[in-house]
């Protein structure tokens, strides 16, 4: 009986990571697509800035609100620790490299996950369902180019914008909060944010918002595009691409911080 | 015009199609009977290149389309038009979007012939005046019309109909086999025809093939299958259900 069990473990497990590896290599191979479609069909400009708008535009006030309230309570903890040990004038350096290095790229473009990806991967999965796809290839129209590449390219687009906008936003409540609310010098504080915050910094910023940018319409196209048949196919569809994507992006950040501290800092 | 050579296709690891012959001569309507399940709406997909047989051929106007790349496929697609069992309208776009996307996408950027034909496509199907309305806002006989405007705007050889009648009352699902067989007459196009509705087969078709495990098992006119005595085809023509388990 036991090694039944043990047996039936090892089986579920063996499922699950030819599952992943298969939904992995599919990921890929829609990226490679995608890729291959940019350069080979004319771009549908048109199809972009509706993107772009509903990316880019639509998004900026979620975008902001996180960047401003991850800034204040960031510059608020810190400067409850730092103040203990008489270090007030370094708050604005540490919340200018955090919100760079991580907080800005990072929880900007989970909230990009959650509102463009969720998006995504619901549109193009209803499409799917009611056929509207497979009309599209009936109609001599190949779905990557007309569907995913005007939304691939809006996004990653768009990410690192945003991303700019959540640290700015983020930063200027960070002073805000730490000068006006609890009095820190003023001079001080953008004296040293701007000594001590490099350009690679916010290289960073804009490299990871890329990358994961790339990651969130892979992962969401790839699901639309995949969506079992049936109404609960999508719901389905849509919570994968959001929780997909969102571990995807984790994981890969560790990795990202590491290869790009690496390569920006190795002197 | 369309020929159907040994076509095999497997559906998640089930053989739905084994061994799928079909002839179909120009300007000649064909209707595809079966059960539900049993591969008519895949062997449409296979003849319009949206999904690859396991092995056999297809062939168009004598040019082999089996293996064909997605590109390469395109100029048959223009050739062949294709009704969806729901319509698949795309519901982003007006009805005159919907008309006008395939005219676009070949390359006409004229917006007073794009009128032209849009309006002309329109009072084909007896939808005139419903350019500017959006799919959500048409019944569902509106929107077969609607997507069969669509799909004949370009003036195919061969147009493919997937359960046209399904989901829509007697009196809409008589308008659309009178509308099918009044464009085969006014557009000389050939046509097959899917469905399990035996009165829009009886309408419809020049001939009747009945699809069975995967094989043309029987084919005939109209006439002809109703008079069949075997007992798997009368079942199906008559409706009859004896042999099949009723739980309850």
């Amino acid at each position: 009986m036991e090694m039944e069990q043990v047996m039936y473990l090892i089986g579920k497990f063996g499922t699950l990571f030819t599952d992943s590896c298969r939904t992995a290599g599919g990921v890929f191979l829609l990226l490679g697509d995608t890729l291959r479609s940019m350069f080979r069909y004319r771009l549908r400009w048109d199809q972009m800035l509706e993107q772009m708008y509903f990316i880019g535009i639509r998004s900026q006030v979620v975008v902001l609100t996180t960047g401003a309230f991850t800034g204040a309570v960031f510059a608020a903890q810190v400067w409850f620790q730092f103040k203990r040990f008489g270090m007030e004038s370094a708050i604005g350096p540490t919340v200018s490299i955090a919100m760079c290095r991580e907080l800005g790229p990072v929880l900007c473009c989970l909230l990009l996950a959650g509102r463009v990806g969720a998006a995504m991967a619901a549109e193009l999965s209803s499409m799917k369902i009611t056929e509207q796809v497979d009309a599209l290839r009936a109609l001599g129209v190949y779905p990557v180019e007309y569907l995913i590449v005007p939304r691939f390219l809006a996004l990653v687009i768009s990410a690192p914008i945003l991303t700019a906008l959540a640290l700015v936003t983020g930063i200027g409540v960070g002073y805000f909060v730490a000068v006006k609310i609890f009095g820190v010098d003023g001079a001080y504080y953008w004296d040293n944010t701007i000594k001590f915050t490099d350009r690679k910094d916010v290289m960073i910023a804009l490299i990871k918002s890329f990358i994961f940018a790339v990651i969130i319409a892979s992962i969401a196209c790839h699901k639309g595009m995949n969506c079992p048949p049936g109404t609960a196919g999508v719901g389905k569809t849509t919570t994968e691409a959001v929780v997909n994507a969102s571990l995807a992006l984790l994981i890969v950040n560790f990795f990202l911080t590491v290869l790009l501290n690496a390569l920006l800092y190795s002197n | 015009m369309l020929e159907l050579k040994g076509i095999q296709k497997s559906m998640g690891g089930q053989p739905v199609l084994r061994g799928v012959n079909l002839k179909i001569g120009s300007a000649e309507k064909v209707v595809v009977i079966g059960r539900s399940g049993c591969g008519k709406s895949v062997m449409l997909r296979i003849i319009m290149g949206l999904l690859s047989p396991e092995a056999g051929e297809v062939f168009f106007e004598g040019t082999r389309l089996t293996g064909l790349s997605e590109e390469a496929w395109n100029p048959y697609r223009k050739k062949i038009g294709m009704l969806f069992q729901g319509a698949a309208l795309f519901d982003s776009l007006s009805v005159f979007d919907n008309l006008a996307f395939p005219l676009r996408e070949h390359g006409e950027k004229n917006e007073n012939v794009l009128r032209e034909k849009v309006t002309e496509a329109l009072k084909i199907v007896s939808l005139s005046g419903t350019e500017e309305k959006m799919p959500a806002e048409l019944s569902g006989g509106m929107k077969k019309r609607a997507a069969l405007a669509r799909a004949i705007i370009c003036r195919p050889a061969l147009m493919l109909y997937d359960e046209p009648t399904t989901g829509l009352d007697p009196i809409v699902a008589d308008s659309i086999n009178r509308l099918i067989l009044h464009l085969g007459k006014m557009l000389g196009m050939a046509s097959i025809v899917v469905t399990h509705d035996m009165t829009s087969a009886r309408m419809v078709g020049d001939r009747i093939a009945y699809l069975h495990e995967g094989k043309i098992y029987f084919q005939g006119t109209p006439e002809q299958v109703d008079k069949c005595e075997d007992p798997l085809v009368r079942d199906f023509v008559r409706g009859h259900a004896e042999g099949i388990d009723v739980v309850g």
